[in-house]
Order: structure tokens, then sequence, then C-alpha cells
């Protein structure tokens, strides 16, 4: 395995998309949930907790070289929001270009040619992650870490919050990423029915109003 | 003493048209009763609590089958209340709820709310199979403290098959020892009572609903198989309720406006 593959992957340069999004931080901004760096760490720390660590056990899973079929529509019964689900889609399809032209696999294809319109972005991670020579949980490390930074980088658009406030918030989070990303990995080795399902009912409901926003800065 | 319970029913259809409930076997704290069912064809039965529980420790479960072609409505007479029980360093109670909904079936599973009473400890899990043709009204309430008070630990998990594919899996965690942010932004922002109602129609297959919110707090969202869930989040019970009550009064209508058949 390469350290430097997981670098690659993760760096907020690797062009898979990701930066058109808030992770509902966008909602939350304008509901008046977050107004400074200590409302942004409980937000990111709630989503890193609960749709954080079901995305990275799925990408776990899949690198781990569970059926990415099968985890897709796992992805899809833990995705109640249908804007959600097409933003997951969306950045599974981003990501799946990407991947292909970086680190090309059989299984890349298979999954390309089966979901033409995208399959859950933290399943095409995981094959992804799988054909670079990573493993599982590098493969949740990365999920778990792109779960709080595109809120955190949101934020500091939406806010003009202190870009140095908003990296400190990532960094107090390190332990509890690296405790997630370890959860994510041992689930994973359990099997599709061990993934944990941890969901966040605010982020649920906000994508939806946020997906009809006539005009909005981010995508999601 | 903790205490060790398995309620069980099963409904049938009774051959003339309605259900027949072969199977109501109460357990310790579980008590079912068959009551009258305002409808027609449905059988009915409630859950009455025969003593407080549970308390930590206490393992609870509920199983209920609806035999191909049966309808079933079963609600509860009061809230369930999670308590700390006798000693402070007791296990936690788990509550578990089977449910197996057969071809053209219907199930209504309508309990009360479940509340996290402070010092509580609870594993709620409920797991539903569907057969293609089932249909299933579900609601689920949590709220997190009584009157005034912190909460207790409370995680619940709803899974939900359909022909033996997921349709809905989700797991909360609040209180005590749960990871942090459960309070925050993202996932309550300081709301004490949280639910789900679940709809599940194979008629959705064809003619799938858009999403819509409720207000600010509450969301109807069609899953990626025929069903619909409602996700609330309130500052109480009774607004929580009153939520999800207008919801499945336009769910409901919204079926019979179709012509479809209804719910029943």
């Amino acid at each position: 395995m390469s350290r430097a593959a997981l670098l690659v992957l993760a760096d907020g340069r690797f062009p898979a998309g990701g930066h058109a999004h808030s992770g509902g931080a966008e909602p939350a901004v304008t509901q008046g949930r977050i107004r400074n760096a200590d409302d942004l760490a409980a937000f990111c720390r709630g989503r890193l907790h609960t749709a954080g660590l079901t995305a990275a056990a799925l990408a776990a899973a899949a690198a781990h070289g569970l059926d990415p079929l099968a985890l897709d529509e796992a992805a899809d019964a833990r995705t109640p929001s249908p804007a959600l689900r097409a933003t997951a889609r969306k950045l599974g399809r981003q990501m799946m270009r990407a991947a292909r032209a970086t680190w090309p696999s059989p299984e890349l294809d298979a999954l390309a040619t089966a979901r033409p319109r995208g399959a859950h972005q933290p399943v095409v991670l995981g094959l992804t992650a799988r054909a670079a020579g990573l493993k599982s949980e590098d493969a949740a490390h990365w999920v778990a870490y792109e779960t709080v930074s595109g809120p955190a980088t949101a934020v500091v658009r939406l806010l003009s919050l202190d870009p140095f406030h908003a990296t400190a918030v990532l960094a107090r989070l390190a332990p509890e990423l690296d405790d997630v990303a370890a959860q994510a990995a041992e689930a994973a080795r359990r099997g599709i029915d061990a993934l944990p399902a941890a969901s966040a009912p605010l982020l649920d409901i906000t994508a939806e109003a946020h997906a009809a926003w006539p005009v909005r800065l981010f995508a999601s | 003493m903790s205490v060790r319970a398995t309620a069980r029913l099963r409904a049938e259809p009774d051959g003339r048209g309605g259900t027949a409930l072969p199977v109501l076997e109460s357990d310790g704290p579980l008590a079912l009763r068959r009551t009258r069912s305002p409808l027609p064809g449905h059988a009915r039965a409630t859950v009455v609590g025969a003593m407080s529980a549970p308390l930590n420790g206490d393992r609870l479960t509920i199983e209920a089958e609806v035999a191909d072609g049966a309808h079933l409505t079963v609600d509860a007479a009061a809230a369930t209340v999670a308590l700390p029980g006798a000693r402070a360093d007791g296990e936690p109670s788990t509550y578990a709820v089977h449910l197996r909904v057969g071809e053209g079936a219907a199930l209504r599973w309508l309990p009360e709310q479940l509340v996290s009473a402070h010092g509580s400890d609870l594993r709620q899990s409920t797991r539903v199979e569907l057969a293609p043709t089932a249909r299933l009204l579900l609601r689920e309430e949590q709220i997190l403290g009584r009157h005034g008070e912190p909460t207790g630990a409370l995680t619940t998990r709803l899974t939900v098959h359909r022909g033996g594919r997921p349709l809905l899996d989700q797991q909360l965690a609040y209180g005590p020892g749960a990871p942090g942010g459960w309070d925050g932004p993202a996932v309550l922002g300081g709301h004490r009572a949280v639910g789900q109602l679940l709809l599940a129609d194979p008629s959705f297959e064809d003619a799938p609903l858009p999403a819509r919110l409720f207000g600010p707090t509450a969301a109807l969202t069609p899953l990626a198989g025929p069903a619909v869930l409602v996700t609330a989040v309130a500052a109480d019970a009774r607004l929580l309720r009153a939520v999800l009550n207008e919801a499945m009064r336009e769910l409901l209508d919204g079926l019979k406006a179709d012509h479809r058949q209804e719910v029943r």
C-alpha cells in the first residue's frame, strides 16, 4: 500500500467535485444553527458520528471487497432523503470519472456499467481505494475527513469565518476521525449486516428544504 | 430483578372477510388486549402496560406476524417510559420489536411515545420483514426526558426489508454515552422529540410521491423503494404528534383520493 496514494485521493484538488457541497452546513447557517466556530465544531462532530460513520463504513466495506451493488442498495436504505441520494450519486459519478483516469480497475469499470448514472459516492470511493492499493481503513479515513472538511470549508465562505479557526476545528476532531474510521473498518470486516446506519434527522430534513431553494451557494 | 419477556401475536384471515388473532400472548410487563377496530376487516390489539418497564437490565421483545391477506392494527394504551431501575450500575435494557407482514397483508403499528427518563439506558430495535405486496404504516416517537429533566441514554434502530431487500435502515443515538454532537446543529439542534412515520405501499412503485416539507423541522421523503418516510423533530411530544398526525392524514387521504385501495 502507498500512503502517498491516500494523499492524492484525499487532496482537496483531486477532481471529484466535493467543493460544491456544504454537507448541510448552508441551511444550518441560514437557519442560525451555525453562527461561529463552536457551532461549526458541534455540527461537524454530529455529522461525523452519524452520516459520516455510515458513509465511512460503506466505503470501508467496498474497499474490503464486499459486493458494491449490495452496498449501493444498503446506501439507498440509509439515505431516506431523495436530495441526498441524488447528491451521493452525482458525487459518485464524478468520483468514478476521476478514479478510472487515475487508478483504472475492472471493478470500477463493472460498477460504472451497472450504475451508469452514478453509484453512491462512498461505494465508488471504496473501490477506488481498493484499486489504488489502499486498505479499507484508509477509505474510511478519507470519507470521515470529507464529512467534516466539506462543511468547514463551506462555513468559511458562508460566515466569513476565519480559516484558521475552521482548520483548528478540524484538527481538534482528528482523534474522533481516527475512532470513526476504526469503527467503520471493523464493521466492514464483520460483513454487510454489521454496517452501521447512524443518521441525523436534521440533516435529512434540511437537505430537502435546501434542494428547493431557488438560489443557493452550494449544491447540497 | 430484571425482567425477560416476549409477547407474541399473529393475525390471520378468518375466512369471512375479517382477521382473527389466533395468537395473543402477553408476557411480564407486556400485556396484549384485543380491542375493537374502527376499520372494517381489521383486527386490533392494544399493548397495555402491566407494570412499569423497561427498567435498566430488562429484556423485552414483541413479535407480531400478519399472515398473507390479514389486516392488523397494533396500538398502545400509554407511552412507554424507560426508567433507571434499582441499581445504578445496571445493564442497559433492550426492547426488540420483530414484525412480519405477508403478501396482501396490512399492518398499522402505532405505539405511543417512547420516553427516555433521566438515568435510563435503553437499546430499542424494530425489525420489519415485508412481503413485496405487504402494506405498512408505522410510527415511532422518541421523547428525550420527561418534562423538564435531562434525557437518559437511548439508541434506536429501525430496519425494514421488503422482499428480502433493504428498504430503510436508521439508527439514532442520544443522551449520556452517545457519540458527540447528537444534540448539536446537525442532528437535533436542541429539539427533544424525534419521530418517524413510515408508509410502505406497493402502489408507490408506479406513482411515487414527491418530497414535501411540513414546516421547518419535518419532511416527507420518498425512499428508493415504494415507501415514504416522514422525519420530524420538535420541541416536545405534543408538537411532534401534531406534525405526524397531519402527515398521516394527508398520506392516507392521498391514497384514497388516488382511487387506490385504502390502507385498511
